[in-house]
């Protein structure tokens, strides 16, 4: 093995080996600890991009964990949609480290060991080609965001938290339910050996597969936000701080991503004896989400609200997008993915900028961040607090805005417009591509009033004068990721394909159980 | 009659932490959790099939037949369902700890009843 083949278990090493260094460093060295944390996620962005270029020459990368041939040992493999989703893992991870590093990491313990852990968590669900890893990902992934949810501590995070951690527990039982009932009818938790015995029809008992296939589905779709196992995430999402708040914004895309991938590779809609079980429900839920959104956010009255509500109705659109079952609709909602996550975490940190010194629950970071740090009147000083700010607040602002409501000429407006050209392929029922033309053109709608009231509201008609004070390594990330968006849409064409692409390889999935089954 | 009993016993337990989960209580809530977590355990280790008497790899003296012993799957995957369902419990008491301390009060949504 050369060192490229190692390359599918560097997302999962590195913030791993980057967090256990972090927790037993002391809190007072802070300075290592942020730069070990920035230093891990800036190289995750690259071997982000490594694994982007590397799936162009081998679609296919299997990583023998053990060196265990396939159905036997544990397997992690990389396809164009994981090589992507660690990128875009990456980048949202720096982002929100960088922001952090003005001062919410000091106000709780563990802020980095914590996004570390999160980041290998979120890593492995992408990568594993295994069932019961990914249960085991996602739960590294899920007990970390619990640490985050509450980091800065305060009554708010501790409530919603509370609840946040309940229905995450529940919806963990009920995936290890899932997860049973399919090894009881198949014999494997191997991904490529499950999607072979259902394509050839080998289970023992198909009934109980989709039961466990349909219970498993439950327990995505609530990590995914889908409407009626939603209410906990506007609360939970809203109360947490601006750089969680961005990390989370790729949490709800990982549940989208297992639903995808387990769509199509084991419950997938090409056995002609049984279509895809569940996916007409699945349109109507992800259509009743992005509803449900739409009007959470138009109630919104605080910025925190309104971004935890377009997380929903960017749930809402993936969910239908990929339930509609159509390979060109697939790829232009992985661009959209792409796109919403960007745009969401820069409007989660944006919106900490804009309401500094207006909520109480800023007031409770700076005290507790007090409490914690060690370097008392230094840490005002970090950074330069850059001039103009409410004016650059309020441009880019404007560009989440813009990106959100999907206008042009950002990467939201390609995404949406790929998104409605693809509905009119043939193959779509007319009635669920005009249902789904109208939603998707009324949320955009929503969220241009919605935007524009509280844009007014806040920088505008505001009746205090004060200028919150936003250092440069704050407002950075949100210019960068903004700029991120910007540049796909000048690269709509690369990334276009590319994700067209991986949606290809992910309805023909023949070439992944060749690669992953056959690999001696 | 062995599967009569443990499917009873996984009802008994799933009914009974479902039960708990919907109280309003956050210790309710975190028993109900772990009641839920054992039935989950017990489904999974049933779910590789009940044997009786089987030996647990190969039975001594005979050769390997697959046929004649436990699938070890499901018991290790029991084995590490049983870590991360303690570990998530501890930090859940951890939590109802501090909204506790926070809000006054053990509802779940940090108020009174009225």
């Amino acid at each position: 093995m050369t060192a490229q083949d190692h390359l599918a278990i560097l997302p999962i090493l590195l913030p791993l080996a980057a967090g256990a260094i972090n927790l037993i460093l002391a809190e007072r060295r802070w300075t290592l600890k942020a730069a070990i944390s920035l230093g891990t996620a800036i190289s995750l962005i690259v071997v982000g991009v490594a694994l982007t270029q590397r799936v162009g020459v081998q679609p296919v990368i299997v990583y023998r964990v053990g060196d265990w041939a396939a159905p036997f040992g544990i397997v992690l493999v990389a396809d164009r949609l994981s090589a992507a989703m660690v990128l875009l893992t990456a980048v949202l991870g720096t982002a929100s480290i960088v922001f952090s590093l003005a001062r919410s990491d000091r106000a709780g313990p563990r802020f980095h060991a914590l996004v570390q852990f999160l980041l290998m968590g979120v890593n492995g669900a992408f990568l594993t080609g295994d069932l019961f890893n990914l249960f085991v990902f996602f739960e590294v992934m899920l007990t970390a965001s619990y640490g985050l949810a509450l980091h800065g501590s305060g009554i708010l995070r501790v409530r919603a938290g509370l609840h946040y951690i309940t229905m995450n527990l529940a919806a963990s039982l009920l995936f290890l339910i899932g997860v049973s009932l399919i090894y009881a009818s198949a014999g494997t938790l191997n991904m490529a050996d499950l999607a072979r015995h259902w394509r050839e029809g080998a289970l023992a008992n198909r009934a109980l597969y989709e039961a466990g296939g349909a219970v498993l589905g439950i327990a995505f779709l609530m990590k995914a936000g889908m409407w009626p196992l939603c209410f906990w995430l506007p609360a939970s999402y809203s109360a947490s701080s601006a750089p969680v708040g961005a990390l989370f914004a790729i949490l709800s895309k990982v549940g989208v991503y297992a639903i995808l991938r387990i769509g199509t590779l084991f419950l997938g809609a090409d056995v002609a004896a049984s279509p895809s079980p569940g996916t007409p429900w699945l349109v109507v839920a992800g259509m009743a989400t992005l509803a449900y959104g739409g009007l959470g956010a138009l109630a919104s009255q605080s910025l925190p609200r309104l971004a935890s509500y377009s997380v929903l109705m960017s749930s809402g659109t993936l969910l239908a997008a990929i339930a509609i079952d159509n390979v060109s609709l697939t790829g232009a909602a992985l661009y959209y993915l792409v796109v919403s996550a960007l745009a969401l975490a820069a409007f989660f940190l944006l919106v900490e900028l804009v309401e500094r010194g207006r909520r109480p629950g800023a007031d409770i970071v700076a005290v507790t961040a007090e409490a914690f740090t060690t370097r008392n009147a230094e840490t005002e000083d970090i950074g330069t607090a850059i001039p103009a700010a409410t004016a650059l607040l309020g441009i880019a602002f404007a560009g989440c805005a813009v990106m959100l409501a999907g206008l042009p000429p950002l990467a939201g407006f390609v995404g949406k417009f790929a998104l409605l050209n693809a509905l009119f392929q043939p193959g779509i029922a007319s009635l669920t591509a005009w249902a789904m033309l109208g939603l998707l053109v009324g949320s955009g709608f929503i969220t241009v009033i919605a935007m524009g009231r509280t844009g007014v509201q806040r920088f505008w008609a505001s009746s205090d004068a004060s200028v919150p004070r936003v250092r440069l390594v704050e407002f950075a990330p949100v210019v960068l990721l903004l700029a991120l968006c910007a540049a796909l849409t000048l690269q709509a064409g690369p990334s276009m394909r590319y994700l067209d692409q991986a949606a290809q390889d992910l309805y023909a999935p023949g070439r992944y159980l060749g690669q992953v089954l056959n690999n001696r | 009659m062995m599967e009569l009993v443990i499917s009873v016993a996984i009802g008994v337990l799933a009914g009974s932490g479902v039960w708990l989960l919907l109280r309003p209580r956050t210790f309710q809530v975190a028993i109900g959790l772990s009641l839920l977590s054992y039935a989950v355990n017990l489904f999974i280790f049933v779910m590789g099939r009940l044997h009786v008497g089987a030996a647990p790899v190969v039975p001594a003296g005979l050769a390997a037949d697959p046929a004649s012993y436990a699938d070890p799957l499901p018991q290790a995957l029991v084995l590490t369902a049983i870590v991360i369902n303690f570990a998530t419990t501890a930090l859940l008491l951890v939590v109802l700890l501090a909204a506790r301390g926070f809000t006054g009060t053990d509802h779940v949504d940090g108020e009174r009843d009225r």
